[in-house]
């Protein structure tokens, strides 16, 4: 990989652990194992099923939180504090920033993820004793929200290209509201008609599908997920990041930054 | 000593000082004002809406909903009352988030089936519940299993819980136990064997403490009925013999040729009573039974136990 977008990428990444954003693992941690020992006692029976739902649940929210609120200041945080000129005025072209930026973010959660990941496994292994084939599964989950946190990443450093903090915050957490319920986007563009059908049609596929990304309970019941939702979910995360990633170089390439 | 240590050492001691008095106050503030009234109320009671509030994350919505129908239920029942209003919507919610949810089919049925104070009075509900949990589920046969001991247990719908049980046996790997019940079901319902073969059947077929625990209960209980109504037809029988009551447990045992004085599971002598009727001596120990209770006898509160 180009050595200019690997440096951005890793100062990115020690930037954010500069910012404490690896605390949110003590808040993760605390959480899981209050709620390990917890469950047990306040109600019945659902001791591994609360372990991975609230575990995976937190993994993808923490993750989204941090994606959002990183994001939108890796642009406009650099041209506040002026060091995206200094940046600039080395041999590096505004491309390689937007995706150093983007790779770094992302990097930043995988790392995150990871952590969280020991967690949710060390806590299953508190309540259930012992690990089954099924739980393998689990992996798979984190995988999808990684694959969410790459697309959040992309739209949060998209809006942040054009856009102030507040505003690109506001963007992204919107779209992962309205990506959550693109299913029930997509029911009701089935329903519709005429121009309707061509607007709401365009808008559920112009957003995010998260719902197909979440798998969350399925997993938490031990059902197997098919090698080919595996392979289409990489695939859709990896062409919808690269898409948003693309919009964000072509906007910042034409952004005056005087 | 620096300024800084001093500072620290004062503000440290003022954080500690202040953290303390707070709460000494809390709990002097808690006293003297009314208790809190635990709210029951139901702020989205639509199971969709829920769902759609839920981001996704309906697996966790699902579990926080179930615990709080136990939690719900769980006060209730500690503290004797005999409605529960709230406990068939939170059971609704709590499947519509999570069809596959099986324990709050299980307990859920368990909770709404039986009448108050032992549970919410409520088998139509449980029906529907365990029905909708069939209907997302075909491949359990434990869900036909419940279903079944509800109608035979709540209803006395032994056709139905016939019915039932012949359709989960239908089930791909269902328990063989599943076809013996239902047979057992359609020809002798109402009697003991069929009822100790229901309970044997939960308390083997289950991991879950509590339920196996309910179910020793009433295994217990019906091995106290079953003795009371022997002893009671022996009571008849002297009855008929010799023109009068049995005086005593011991001229009953000698007359029928007993052993010894016929004690309950836990080793209690039954006792007789000046009308002839056969008592537990302690009958607070068996919550289940349904003779051998002084009359106007009221069962104590529950008592809960710990997984443990």
């Amino acid at each position: 990989m180009n050595t200019r977008v690997t440096s951005i990428a890793f100062n990115t990444f020690r930037e954010a652990v500069r910012d404490r954003v690896l605390y949110n693992l003590i808040a993760f941690a605390l959480l899981l194992s209050g709620a390990a020992v917890l469950i047990g006692q306040i109600s019945i029976d659902i001791e591994r099923l609360v372990v991975v739902n609230l575990g995976l649940t937190a993994v993808s929210l923490f993750g989204v939180v941090i994606a959002i609120f990183i994001g939108i200041g890796l642009v406009s945080k650099e041209i506040d504090k002026r060091t995206l000129y200094t940046v600039l005025s080395r041999p590096v072209r505004r491309w390689e920033f937007i995706v150093g930026k983007f790779l770094g973010l992302a990097g930043t959660l995988v790392v995150n993820t990871f952590f969280m990941a020991i967690g949710v496994f060390g806590a299953l292994f508190y309540v259930a004793h012992k690990f089954s084939r099924p739980d393998a599964f689990i992996f798979v989950a984190l995988y999808f929200i990684v694959l969410e946190f790459v697309i959040i990443c992309s739209l949060t450093l998209l809006f942040s290209s054009f856009s102030t903090p507040v505003f690109s915050a506001v963007f992204a957490f919107a779209l992962f509201v309205i990506g959550s319920f693109a299913n029930d986007l997509r029911n009701f563009a089935g329903m519709t008609h005429g121009v309707t059908r061509w607007v709401s049609t365009a808008a559920a596929y112009l957003v995010p599908n998260f719902s197909a990304l979440n798998v969350i309970n399925t997993v938490a019941h031990q059902q197997p997920l098919s090698a080919q939702l595996i392979v289409q979910n990489s695939l859709y995360a990896l062409f919808y990041a690269a898409t948003a990633v693309c919009g964000a170089v072509l906007i910042f390439e034409r952004r005056n930054l005087k | 000593m620096t300024a800084r240590s001093r500072t620290t050492i004062v503000a440290s001691t003022c954080l500690v000082v202040s953290m303390t008095a707070s709460m000494l106050l809390l709990r002097h503030i808690d006293q003297i004002r009314p208790p809190a009234i635990v709210d029951d109320a139901l702020y989205l009671s639509s199971p969709k809406l829920v769902k759609r509030t839920a981001l996704g994350f309906d697996g966790l919505m699902a579990c926080i909903y179930w615990t709080r129908a136990v939690q719900y239920f769980g006060h209730r029942h500690f503290n004797g009352e005999m409605s529960y209003g709230e406990l068939a919507p939170l059971l609704e919610i709590t499947t519509t988030l999570d069809p596959q949810l099986y324990p709050a089919y299980q307990f859920g049925a368990s909770f709404l089936a039986p009448q108050p104070p032992n549970g919410a009075g409520q088998p139509d509900r449980a029906i529907k519940l365990m029905e909708y949990g069939i209907a997302h589920n075909p491949d359990n046969w434990h869900l036909y299993y419940d279903l079944g001991f509800v109608y035979y247990t709540e209803l006395h719908d032994y056709k139905k819980a016939s019915e039932t049980f012949e359709r989960g046996s239908l089930v791909p790997n269902a328990h063989p136990f599943m076809k013996i019940l239902a047979a057992r079901m359609a020809e002798h319902a109402g009697d003991y064997l069929t009822a100790r073969m229901l309970w044997s059947a939960t308390y083997e077929g289950s991991h879950e403490k509590s339920i196996r625990r309910n179910a020793l209960e009433h295994l217990r209980a019906l091995r106290v009925d079953e003795d009371v109504a022997n002893l009671q037809a022996a009571v008849t029988r002297f009855g008929e013999r010799t023109g009068r009551l049995p005086v005593s447990m011991t001229e009953l045992a000698a007359a029928e040729h007993l052993a010894g004085i016929p004690v309950d599971p836990d080793g209690n002598p039954y006792q007789l009573s000046r009308e002839g009727r056969i008592l537990l001596e302690k009958p607070d120990d068996f919550p289940f039974v349904t003779g051998g209770l002084p009359p106007g006898y009221k069962a104590p509160p529950p008592e809960f136990h710990n997984n443990g």
